[in-house]
């Protein structure tokens, strides 16, 4: 298992969180001078977006992402998404919350599986980034954060050889095994089948490095060719046109990591029928998981380093839907499969007194506003109060 | 299929699989062994797949926090069983015939990088025979001469691409490259003789069906082929023909 898959992860999955939200905002976009107090703007989207790519990029916070470490259990990398997700005046509720990981999830699957090399993971990595530094580039100072994660990023991955790209995409792969959820936007474009699983295609260009196959060569003791055979191999492979940009500028070549979303069409996952591969993973959550000190330390650490901007004063929480309608984001939360259920990890910590204080002081940095919830929170009333983190 | 928990507590039956295990039948002249590989170190079970009768720890001393350590490739050759790990060392445990008594014989310095796979063949009987090939994540192929002590024959430059799975018949070596590439090598010489551009990804397996000299490739590309592997009758140079 490679300790340098981490931040290769969080980065994506971030990217990928941001894409959604962006498209769900535009999607709820009501003009400013239209708008009601409880209606979502051009100007809240921007803040938004804002708000979560500064928190994200934050320093410390890369810091600790980029230390070697091992990758751990989907609960707490979610855990840390919905503190992201929450780390602005937008508030998600559980089931809104679970279809935004899974989609992120999905996505990020589907670019891994489809790297042409192991390496273009990185290529991927910059799409992301190259789009997340459009979201933001009226600030100058969140910019700044970026490129620097863009300058640690080429630093350390830079040199890396094709062979330790390898295990990072095992390490990847890994992470999403078992995880089959069906996304109406794959299932529409054929790039997914009915049981969730991704279509591998088998043609197209060749990845940079690779030969389109078909061909057999042979060669004496001098070195000399003597004889070829030409063969069909089944695929229908052209070559490479060219090599994707490494450097913080670049045609990357590669369109796995671009912001799909920005079509604006809406995006459903499909519960059910997933059910049948759910065994391996529901024994996962239920298992005891040895680890789990290491996970609360590891998180610990990581929420020290985010740094959460608390507002001036009293502000209004604004709800965002992933789904079209509210009725359809309260049936989605009472029928969700048991087995898909991400339990929020509950960080009490109580075998060691002074690393609960130290975990209790950091989850008190977490509450970012009192919200007068009953008269201004935008959207359903019963279920924003049901959002308690 | 066997998975196995290497820290918990013995239990018959499946338990949560390690990360990056390798298993491998381990057939030697007198006994047959259960070897796994992982990220902690190296088990060998009696061919009843339970009683364990080796543990190696790997040291992970000299390793950056950066990298990660662990065993791959598993291969038995004579008597002896090499193991492969991520230093790019090759360890060498003596078998005896039967019991617990294995030993750490040799560690084979050959390669800088983490070790893919190994392959071996029973020597042909003459002299100066390969009988074993290691390869590593940097495309570097060992050719080496089993014995007391092991003797390295050739060494098979890389270029710039994992060589995940090695196959070793009649002299004739087998590589499979991270590029979708097929490579054939005379063991003795070390000369490529033949070059397939086999898929469209990298390859992750290869097997030989040792009988009938036939090749598999299996690729990321999702596609599987086969080869029939000769040597020309005029020159004896080998040669590859595409079957499926």
């Amino acid at each position: 298992m490679s300790v340098r898959t981490l931040p290769l992860l969080f980065l994506n999955l971030g990217g990928e969180m941001l894409y959604i939200l962006d498209q769900r905002l535009r999607a709820q976009n009501i003009p400013g001078d239209k708008a009601r107090k409880d209606e979502w703007t051009e100007v809240d989207r921007k803040r938004v977006l804002n708000d979560i790519i500064s928190t994200m990029f934050n320093r410390k916070f890369m810091e600790e992402l980029f230390k070697p470490q091992e990758l751990y259990s989907k609960k707490a990398l979610r855990t840390i998404y919905e503190r992201l997700a929450h780390a602005s005046i937008m508030k998600l509720n559980q089931a809104s919350m679970d279809k935004l990981y899974d989609l992120m999830t999905m996505a990020f699957k589907y670019q891994v599986l489809l790297c042409p090399r192991p390496k273009d993971v990185l290529l991927v990595t910059f799409n992301h980034l190259d789009t997340i530094k459009g979201f933001i580039r009226d600030s100058p100072t969140i910019l700044q954060q970026v490129d620097e994660t863009f300058r640690q990023l080429t630093e350390i991955y830079g040199g890396l050889s094709a062979g330790e790209f390898q295990l990072i995409r095992q390490t990847l792969l890994i992470f999403f095994q078992d995880l089959h959820i069906r996304v109406s936007m794959f299932l529409k474009d054929k790039v997914q089948n009915n049981n969730g699983r991704f279509v591998l295609p088998v043609s197209g260009p060749v990845p940079w490095g690779t030969e389109v196959p078909g061909l057999i060569r042979m060669f004496n003791n001098k070195g000399e060719e003597v004889k070829r055979i030409e063969f069909k191999h089944g695929g229908n492979y052209v070559p490479a046109p060219k090599e994707g940009s490494f450097e913080l500028y670049g045609d990357r070549v590669l369109k796995l990591g671009t912001n799909m979303y920005s079509m604006n069409q809406p995006v459903e996952t499909h519960m059910s029928g997933s059910s049948k591969n759910l065994a391996s993973w529901t024994q996962e959550s239920i298992a005891p998981n040895p680890l789990a000190k290491e996970e609360l330390n590891f998180l610990a650490r990581l929420m020290g380093g985010m740094e959460i901007k608390k507002p001036s004063g009293p502000e209004p929480g604004f709800r965002l839907n992933l789904f079209t309608t509210d009725e359809e984001e309260e049936q989605a939360a009472l029928t969700r499969p048991e087995e898909l259920s991400y339990e929020v990890i509950n960080i009490q910590a109580t075998q060691d007194q002074q690393r609960s204080e130290e975990l209790a002081r950091i989850m008190g940095e977490f509450e970012i506003m009192e919200q007068p919830r009953l008269s201004t929170s935008k959207g359903d009333d019963l279920l924003a109060m049901m959002d308690e983190l | 299929m066997v998975a196995a928990d290497l820290e918990g507590p013995y239990e018959p039956g499946v338990r949560r699989a390690d990360l990056g295990l390798q298993v491998h039948w381990c057939v030697l002249p007198f006994r047959v062994l259960l070897v796994l590989t992982s990220h902690r170190g190296i088990q060998m079970y009696e061919s009843n797949g339970y009683t364990m009768v080796y543990w190696h720890a790997l040291d992970s001393g000299d390793a950056s926090p950066v990298q990660a350590v662990f065993a791959r490739g598993i291969a038995a050759s004579g008597h002896f069983i090499c193991v492969g790990t991520w230093s790019g060392r090759v360890l060498v445990f003596d078998i005896p015939a039967k019991g617990p008594n294995i030993v750490l014989s040799e560690e084979l310095a050959g390669h800088q990088m983490p070790i893919t796979d190994i392959a071996t063949e029973p020597a042909q009987g003459q002299d100066c025979v390969a009988d074993m090939v290691t390869a590593d994540d940097s495309g570097l192929l060992c050719v080496w001469r089993s014995g007391p002590e092991f003797t390295l024959l050739t060494r098979i430059p890389g270029f710039g691409v994992p060589c995940p799975s090695v196959q070793l018949w009649q002299g004739i070596i087998a590589a499979g490259y991270g590029n979708g590439q097929v490579h054939l090598y005379e063991a003795t010489t070390g000369n490529l003789h033949v070059q397939i551009n086999a898929h469209a990804r990298a390859v992750c397996a290869l097997d030989l069906a040792s009988e009938v000299g036939k090749l598999l490739s299996a690729g990321e590309d999702t596609f599987v082929h086969i080869w029939k592997l000769s040597r020309s009758p005029e020159s004896g140079y080998i040669e590859a023909t595409p079957l499926l």
